[in-house]
């Protein structure tokens, strides 16, 4: 059976996503698509220049990717309701990834806002990507105000310390029927493939990618390792167990 | 917050730092105050290298591998203050000058043409030459043209600010000038700029008000130079701790010739400067790092990759300064002359990403 994942009714061909903060040139970023295989890519509406074609991180977005602009800089739920607006009104498409942040230190998500934003854009016809801390009480929110996908934090946005909130991401992937995509964190291929092999949909990365000595290599490495953990997942790895299968069970001499 | 530092003896404290202290302070991850401050210590010069690495990759890991530009517009020059080591002080002789809403559009379509988004305007203090109904409506010209708009003007109260931002201002700049008290009343005998407190809690009253970038500092020159960082840091720290949802920054500026010719009281390098910036990336990773074009190119280009996330380009301290028909006396002499376009090359040559635009009015 042909393994897709579905988004907001699209058909996604590529479970890595990429973001595209933090790239030394705009001009790496077609190349890191290439290596990355990525087919959703977000960029922050607030550096979004359609006046400046040369200098706008839009024009080395390829028009076969869908275009997921984020709400960076939203410190509430109405400011990023408005720059979805806006994003979609500049042609931005209307898939969008919720990110309200109103802590500059961690840049940890607001998730009660997320949830007032993700309610008022899901109704206006917005394909709705929220970034939260994972929780499950949220992520049931989420779903009920229409989110199209779910996509908790490993760690704090940039700190590549991988996932820590693994425990966490393990209930919702278990409780929440929508695709659930780390976003944030991940800051090595192997972390990525952690992820996958866990059973999350997808994973968003950049920094891990943009500030690698060699972005495009990076971007290879965790093309291959999220598809290596997807297959892992789909394959069902074998259970663990904390001791040794006993030689001699304890209930081999009862018989039918 | 400065006040707990009012009797401090930096001179005492900076004799007990030692290298162990030092070296266990650049492995740790959050840095307490007085870790802050024995980074900024005599001794610590010995481990600059060692606090540039760690620096760069925390500059790099939460900023990218980017720089922000942005450039200043001098709206107007009148000034009520007298200010010792500045070009407008009410005493100094120069033609005194603002903008009209004519001659904004003028500066500002120069600016745009370079690429810019975010602009900084500024005016000297007077109520009465360049009020907030004035800032108001040079806001309401330059929108047409940025998307984001900083002001460093004279301190308002909290309700001036929320005018402010409510017609499009999302960013203030505000330097303290000298933190330490009896110094700041020396460089300010007179004016309404001698309110030492008015000016100090004027960020608070921007960030109540709803901007969303602050940025403070200390002009480096008027006293000595490691405590005055450090209270730089410390109302950095506050303001963030008490907004956490502000995107706070600081400016390291050092004084430059003006017009006045006060000579700077004492001598802050290369090397101390660097220091500053550096104890300051390790004690705030996420606060931004405002260089101006007071320092000579040669620096500039070395700072990208010691901390810096923001720099003017293609400064003018003068009023209208940016069109070419105006040969104003600006506020102070600018060191690195060079246009956007030679920065954002300059940038590029590093592997860096100039940021125009980092802000969507909304």
């Amino acid at each position: 059976m042909k393994d897709v994942l579905i988004i907001g009714g699209k058909e996604v061909s590529s479970r890595l996503f990429l973001g595209t903060g933090k790239f030394s040139s705009h001009r790496l970023i077609p190349e890191v698509i290439r290596a990355t295989g990525s087919q959703v890519v977000t960029v922050a509406l607030r550096r979004i220049d359609p006046e400046y074609e040369e200098e706008n991180i839009v024009s080395y977005v390829s028009g076969e990717c869908i275009l997921m602009p984020n709400t960076s800089g939203a410190r509430n739920a109405e400011e990023a309701v408005r720059i979805a607006r806006v994003a979609r009104a500049a042609g931005c498409g209307n898939w969008v990834k919720i990110e309200v942040i109103a802590d500059n230190r961690y840049l940890l998500p607001d998730n009660y806002e997320t949830v007032k934003a993700t309610e008022i854009l899901a109704a206006e016809g917005f394909v709705v990507l929220p970034y939260m801390s994972p929780d499950l009480t949220t992520a049931k929110k989420l779903v009920e105000a229409g989110a199209a996908a779910v996509m908790p934090l490993g760690s704090p946005i940039g700190s590549n310390r991988g996932l820590r909130t693994r425990e966490l991401i393990r209930i919702l992937i278990e409780e929440i029927p929508l695709p659930i995509i780390v976003d944030a964190g991940i800051g090595r291929p192997s972390e990525a493939a952690e992820a996958m092999e866990m059973g999350v949909a997808a994973v968003l990365v950049n920094t891990a990618i943009a500030t690698a000595s060699d972005p495009v290599a990076m971007g290879r490495s965790f093309k291959l390792a999220v598809e290596a953990g997807r297959i892992a997942h789909l394959a069902g790895p074998g259970e663990t167990h904390e001791y040794a299968q006993a030689s001699s069970p304890l209930t081999g001499f009862l018989r039918d | 917050m400065c006040q707990r530092y009012d009797k401090f003896d930096f001179d005492s404290f900076f004799k007990q730092v030692t290298d162990a202290g030092i070296k266990r302070i650049i492995a740790k991850n959050r840095l307490t105050e007085t870790d802050f401050l024995s980074l900024l210590s005599p001794r610590a010069e010995k481990y600059l290298e060692e606090m540039a690495q760690k620096a760069h990759r925390c500059t790099v890991q939460n900023f990218g591998r980017v720089i922000f530009l942005f450039t200043p517009m001098y709206l107007a020059n009148y000034c009520v203050n007298q200010c010792v080591y500045c070009g407008f002080n009410v005493h100094n002789k120069l033609e005194r000058k603002k903008l009209t809403r004519a001659e904004v559009e003028r500066e500002a379509k120069i600016i745009a043409a370079t690429g810019l988004k975010h602009i900084l305007i500024l005016t000297g203090e007077s109520r009465r030459e360049s009020p907030v109904s004035y800032i108001r409506e040079c806001v309401e010209v330059l929108k047409k043209y940025f998307t984001s708009i900083s002001i460093e003007v004279y301190p308002l109260e909290e309700n001036e600010y929320v005018e402010l931002v409510s017609v499009g201002v999302d960013g203030f700049t505000m330097f303290q000038e000298v933190y330490n008290k009896e110094a700041y009343a020396e460089f300010h005998p007179g004016g309404p700029k001698r309110n030492y407190r008015f000016r100090l809690e004027a960020p608070e009253r921007a960030c109540r008000a709803g901007m969303r970038t602050v940025n403070v500092g200390a002009l480096l020159g008027l006293h000595q130079w490691r405590a005055e960082a450090f209270l730089t840091g410390l109302h950095a720290d506050y303001l963030q701790n008490t907004f956490p949802d502000v995107e706070v920054s600081i400016s390291p500026p050092r004084m430059r010739p003006q017009l006045g010719g006060f000579p700077p009281k004492v001598e802050v390098s290369d090397k101390n400067l660097v220091q500053y910036i550096l104890a300051f990336r390790l004690f705030m990773p996420r606060g931004g790092v405002t260089i101006s074009t007071r320092e000579p190119s040669e620096l500039r280009d070395r700072l990208v990759r010691l901390g810096a996330t923001k720099m003017s380009a293609g400064s003018s301290t003068a009023v209208g300064g940016h069109s070419a028909s105006c040969a104003q006396t600006g506020q102070f002499e600018i060191s690195d002359k060079r246009g956007v376009m030679e920065m954002a090359k300059m940038l590029y040559a590093q592997n860096y990403q100039p940021v125009y635009k980092d802000w969507q009015t909304l």
